[in-house]
């Protein structure tokens, strides 16, 4: 029925540009190059050499490179050494693909029934476990009176021995993709499982098993040539490891007839592993190496602290901060912000998601991305210089003089840790008290934010308790040293409605009684007028407009603000007519 | 806890007791060869069929198996078809061999690894891909090219350690000391290339997280955060790929244990199997099996100690 779901129209287009990539790619093309070169030489192997393998010949026995038409000379036993290494060619690339092919298959077929079935599940995960158990090589070693060194036969048994990674690869993969949207989509529209399977799924998790795939071949190889290094498998077949080994043996008279395997073997190897990692590099979309944080070296323009003014808790002055897109430019997020912060008081920074706020938050505490760059600006907490100051000048500001509260409280707990034990390793960290002490401000302190049962929340994991409760965890980590500086970051977005209002109404009852500013960041005019005496509103990196909460509610001067103050919802004005766009009414104010 | 232990051995001596009978089912379409081998050259049909019978092994399959489980039950893993020797204490001997090579690989990869994966993680920037770069070239040299060279370069050209033979560590320290310093070497240049590149990915996912920033906002320094905190998080993954390394190293350690003539469980089985020394393949067996149960449990017990979420009680 809705054929229209399926990725039939963006498959080709994205499969044609990831190629298109991979040809760009220098590593993908040499190494792609190096490896069809090779494979090219092991099938051409009876239009380039006269001899067979196995022919020897008493005159060419070590007999040297270049003598008669043994291009590489003879080894020990008289065979022509050019000979052998193309056939050692062709027993890889067969033991590659059955390897390869048996893990793929097996691996494929049961990961993607065992991650997508959650009942046949805990039979697929028995069986691997069962496979996982035996000792990889031990096995075909073990095995050898049945295989009776059959390079083919052993590497069907390799293949089911490399298939519980591809299993658990893929199996983790579909688990993922499963309740992906568009997963959900088509099973809602009543495609049948197995297309859903081969078409969707398959589809989305094509470029890690690719990229593994890269990764089996070279497992069989080296176990083949290791196992024929071992003198398992059959005289006739020639592979780099009987080659290898009979060249370690004659290595003081050929020393020459070690290399050459050696060298063909290893530049296989090093192709393929090249080749693997360049696919992920394409498939999987680099991540650019991130660059140590250059605040210190590119700080364009430091403003000097102005003497005689009184002291601010914090000043911002033309704060910008860029990041480096994947072309090497640099995108700038926050662009010549401007804030200023007195003793006590609450300032209201706002603007919808995406336009600087958090970014600003975090310069101010010294934790931006490895790879964000301050160009320009200055931060100064209490007259002191925080951008360029050390890790070590910052670590003892924080908690002591600044804090902070995040906006998702369960991914900002450490999920090893007991609560207890991270709220006074904070404590401890920013004020000089012995374990017992801590413990008991803690207990104290989670009191005061309103924890029921302290005791009980100061011994649980993170996942035992609600996302209300890490929040006030949270919160009491973040007053635990007193700081006269609490940063904000949109406390309440992440909790239930009737949860927030209680936060709210704990913030600013902490920040009564312990004399704290605070910066509260925030998209929601509605906290913002609850809490702040200031506003500041910022959009696409840059502030548009400051001023007193009362001023911006009664007549805000920038479109922008007044957009987002429509936007407030309350019960009085259930909004009926279609949300405008904020580039229409800014069109129409521009006019 | 104790339940959890007892339920996971008991599951583990089901696996081991398929391992076991599947292998045997494998040898058993082999026995008239092995037999044959065992007579030598003048082996005729006749005599085979005598000495199958002589050694039980015409009986049905099934029973042969049963009789040999009986045996272990019993604590007796009988004796090699070649040498006579008890298999039970040839296995143990050869396994101590290979372990006292495994287990000192494993301690200096994982001293490396950590040491390697936790500065590219934190530092970034050139340090980051001088290890990617270290790791990289660990995955590309097969370890047989890379304990060749060591030999001629070490032991045939400067002469500075043994080229092969192995001293029982409790013969002599110092002379097994340096018996092992090239096997060593050759297994944890591989090894290291995997562990390194798992705890540089998980601990460069670990210190882009959330609570990595709060716990630096506390004003916590950062060597708590890393060793503490996200290294501890990132070492479940870790551990994994090091049980694998280790059960891969079990038989793995083979090609090493030949090239250097060491006398290991790599090369016991080896010969075994090239013999047809049916005894000792199936005490083989037996012994790696139960070796691979026990390591994934106690993985598994340090996983969920790590892991509070993993915990299994």
């Amino acid at each position: 029925m809705t054929d229209g779901l399926g990725p039939t129209r963006p498959r080709a287009p994205r499969r044609t540009a990831a190629l298109r990539k991979l040809l760009r790619d220098p590593q993908a093309l040499t190494t792609a190059t190096v490896l069809l070169t090779v494979v090219a030489l092991g099938l051409l192997a009876p239009v380039l050499t006269q001899h067979g393998v196995n022919e020897a010949s008493l005159e060419h026995v070590d007999a040297d490179p270049g003598t008669g038409d043994y291009l590489l000379g003879g080894d020990r036993s008289g065979r022509d050494i050019w000979a052998r290494l193309l056939g050692s060619v062709n027993t890889s690339v067969v033991s590659a693909l059955i390897g390869t092919g048996v893990a793929l298959v097996i691996g494929l077929t049961a990961g993607l029934v065992g991650g997508y079935y959650d009942r046949l599940r805990s039979i697929t995960e028995w069986v691997f476990s069962l496979v996982m158990t035996f000792p990889g090589l031990l096995l075909l070693i073990v095995l050898m009176p049945m295989t009776k060194g059959d390079h083919r036969v052993t590497m069907l048994i390799f293949g089911v021995l490399l298939s519980p990674g591809v299993y658990r690869l893929v199996r983790n993969l579909v688990l993922g993709v499963k309740n992906e949207l568009f997963v959900d989509a088509a099973r809602v529209s009543g495609l049948p499982d197995a297309r859903i399977l081969r078409r969707h799924v398959l589809f989305a998790i094509r470029g890690p098993v690719i990229i593994a795939a890269a990764f089996l071949c070279n497992a069989s190889i080296g176990v083949q040539a290791g196992l024929a290094f071992l003198g398992v498998g059959s005289a006739t077949v020639p592979s780099f490891g009987s080659m290898i080994s009979e060249g370690f043996a004659n290595l003081y008279i050929e020393p020459l007839q070690i290399v050459w395997p050696s060298l063909l073997l290893g530049v296989i190897t090093v192709s393929l592993v090249l080749f693997g990692n360049a696919l992920r590099d394409v498939l999987e979309g680099t991540v650019s190496a991130p660059s140590k944080n250059t605040a210190r070296s590119s700080l364009a323009t430091r403003t000097a602290p102005v003497g005689a003014t009184p002291p601010e808790l914090l000043v911002i002055e033309d704060l910008t901060i860029a990041y480096p897109t994947p072309s090497g430019e640099l995108k700038e997020v926050v662009s010549g912000v401007h804030l200023r912060l007195e003793a006590g008081e609450t300032l209201g920074l706002v603007g919808e998601s995406g336009s600087g706020k958090t970014q600003t938050a975090f310069a101010s505490l010294g934790v931006l991305p490895r790879e964000a760059v301050v160009t320009r600006g200055s931060i100064r907490l209490e007259g002191r210089e925080l951008l360029g100051a050390s890790e070590r000048e910052l670590q003892r500001l924080r908690g002591r003089t600044i804090g902070y509260v995040p906006q998702e409280p369960m991914s900002n707990l450490n999920p090893s840790f007991t609560v207890g034990a991270e709220l006074a390793e904070g404590l401890r960290a920013a004020a000089d008290v012995s374990r017992a002490e801590a413990r008991e401000r803690m207990l104290t302190l989670l009191e005061r934010v309103g924890i029921p049962d302290p005791p009980r929340t100061f011994a649980s994991y993170p996942h035992q308790i609600s996302g209300g409760m890490a929040q006030r965890v949270l919160i009491a980590g973040a007053v635990a040293a007193g700081p006269k500086l609490l940063i904000a970051d949109e406390p309440t977005t992440a909790l239930d409605v009737t949860v927030q209002a209680e936060i709210l109404d704990l913030l600013r009852d902490l920040q009564k009684e312990l004399h704290m500013a605070v910066l509260l960041v925030t998209h929601n005019f509605g906290i913002v007028a609850d809490s702040c005496r200031r506003i500041a509103v910022m959009r696409q990196g840059e502030i548009v407009e400051t001023g007193t909460c009362l001023d911006i509610f009664r007549a805000a001067e920038h479109p922008y603000t007044r957009m987002l103050l429509d936007s407030v919802l309350d019960e009085h004005s259930v909004r009926r007519d279609p949300p405008p766009s904020v580039s229409r009414i800014l069109a129409k104010e521009e006019r | 806890m104790l339940l959890y232990v007892a339920r996971r051995l008991a599951t583990g001596l089901v696996l081991a007791l398929l391992v076991t009978l599947i292998t045997f089912l494998l040898l058993a379409p082999s026995f008239d060869a092995i037999v044959g081998n065992r007579l030598g050259a003048g082996a005729t049909a006749e005599s085979i069929r005598a000495m199958k019978t002589q050694m039980g092994l015409d009986r049905p399959v099934l029973a042969q198996y049963s009789d040999w489980l009986a045996r272990v039950a019993r604590g007796d893993l009988g004796d090699s078809f070649f040498t006579g020797e008890r298999v039970g204490h040839t296995v143990g001997q050869h396994l101590g061999v290979t372990m006292s090579i495994v287990l000192v690989t494993l301690a200096l990869s994982v001293a490396f690894s950590v040491a390697l994966g936790v500065t590219a993680a934190w530092r970034g920037g050139i340090a980051d891909r001088v290890v990617q770069a270290v790791s990289l070239t660990g995955h590309l040299v097969p370890n047989l090219l890379v304990a060749i060279a060591l030999v001629y370069l070490l032991s045939i050209r400067l002469g500075l350690l043994p080229a092969t033979g192995f001293t029982p560590l409790t013969d002599d320290p110092a002379t097994w000391a340096r018996s092992i310093v090239i096997p060593v070497t050759a297994l944890l240049i591989a090894s290291m290339a995997g562990l390194t590149a798992q705890i540089r990915g998980a601990m460069t996912d670990e210190l882009r997280k959330d609570y990595v920033r709060t716990l630096r906002t506390r004003g916590i320094p950062a060597r708590s955060i890393i060793l503490r905190h996200a290294l501890r998080n990132a070492s479940g993954p870790a551990l994994t790929v090091l049980s694998f390394e280790f059960i891969a190293m079990l038989g793995g350690a083979l090609i090493i244990e030949k090239v250097f003539a060491i006398p290991g469980f790599g090369s016991y089985a080896f010969d075994a199997s090239l013999q047809g020394d049916v005894p000792v393949i199936m005490g083989i067996t037996l012994f790696a099996v139960l070796l691979v149960v026990v390591v994934n449990l106690a993985v598994d017990l340090v996983n969920g100690w790590l892991n509070p979420k993993a915990r299994i009680l």
